[in-house]
């Protein structure tokens, strides 16, 4: 309990997950939250790559980390932008409105 | 070792409050803020197990360009009004199947974490971390020598999600003067000047 180990960073990193994945599925608000959501779950993977690498002596995982820190920046950047799109043309980004392809 | 277990769970346990108040907040504005803090305590996380370079990396990064990105969208986008209405009434089938994914998710994580075994001398892959450079140096000597093809392709990465965040928000207004380059590149001189001769006590008139 005391001694810090990997254990603990990765439950960390898998308590995080969880509640990016609850944000997804209980968000009636907005489509943003979703948006963070999406962010709190690339955290968590970064913890547990970032854990990894330093508790096993290798630093690749940091690299790792780093490439998906890129790909979750140009996540946000696109999503924001196709949300501000969707804002725009409909005038709501509640997640109930959202139905245009509901077939 | 005592002091690093204390920080360990005073940051852990702001992060998990941060992250849980970031997907049950009322308004968008405060999951944003709660987003902020929540980089921010991972940041020093990530700086306390010794990953310098990535914590100051999320905090700049993150914390300064993409959380920042966040906060200007909802201010942009009049979200306020919305009130939350989670829980409450409507035919909203899939809260239940979430709930149960997310907890079997959670529950799957923790079995993993708690049965696993951490080998005693595990062989590292191909770099060993050398204790006399520091974490910064560490990666710059790994990523821009192995690992160059994976940051050009980053490079590239970034580059796309610019232009196209770009191409779609971008739109034309009417009713603004803009400058035409190309007429008035291609104008020639025998529209542009013109010449006329001038008697002597009559003036000119121009602008007709």
């Amino acid at each position: 309990m005391i001694e810090i180990g990997l254990g603990h960073y990765l439950s960390l990193g898998a308590i995080i997950f969880f509640l990016g994945v609850i944000g997804i599925f209980l968000n009636r608000k907005n489509v943003i939250v979703i948006l963070m959501s999406i962010e709190l779950i690339l955290l968590a993977v970064n913890i547990n790559l970032i854990s990894f690498s330093i508790f096993s002596g290798d630093i690749i995982g940091q690299i790792f980390t780093m490439l998906i820190l890129t790909v979750a920046a140009a996540e946000a950047a696109i999503g924001l932008a196709i949300i501000v799109v969707y804002y725009r043309n409909r005038g709501s980004i509640r997640v109930e409105d959202i139905h245009g392809m509901k077939g | 070792m005592i002091a690093h277990s204390i920080f360990f769970y005073f940051f852990s346990v702001i992060a998990i409050f941060s992250s849980l108040m970031v997907i049950t907040s009322r308004s968008t504005i405060n999951s944003v803020f709660f987003l902020i803090l929540d980089f921010i305590s991972v940041g020093c996380l990530f700086i306390m197990v010794g990953a310098e370079f990535l914590g100051m990396i999320l905090l700049i990064v993150y914390v300064g360009a993409v959380a920042v990105l966040f906060l200007f969208v909802v201010m942009m986008l009049n979200v306020a009004e919305q009130k939350q209405s989670w829980f409450i009434g409507r035919k909203s089938t899939h809260i239940p199947t979430g709930l149960v994914v997310s907890v079997l998710i959670l529950l799957e994580l923790l079995v993993v974490v708690g049965g696993w075994k951490f080998k005693e001398d595990i062989m590292s892959s191909s770099t060993l971390i050398l204790s006399d450079i520091s974490n910064t140096h560490q990666l710059g000597l790994v990523m821009y020598t192995d690992y160059i093809l994976y940051f050009q392709l980053a490079g590239i990465v970034l580059l796309l999600a610019m232009i196209g965040a770009i191409l779609l928000t971008f739109r034309q207004r009417e009713g603004v003067k803009k400058q035409s380059y190309i007429n008035q590149v291609t104008r020639s001189p025998l529209t542009a000047v013109e010449l006329v001769e001038v008697k002597s006590n009559q003036g000119v008139k121009i602008d007709d």
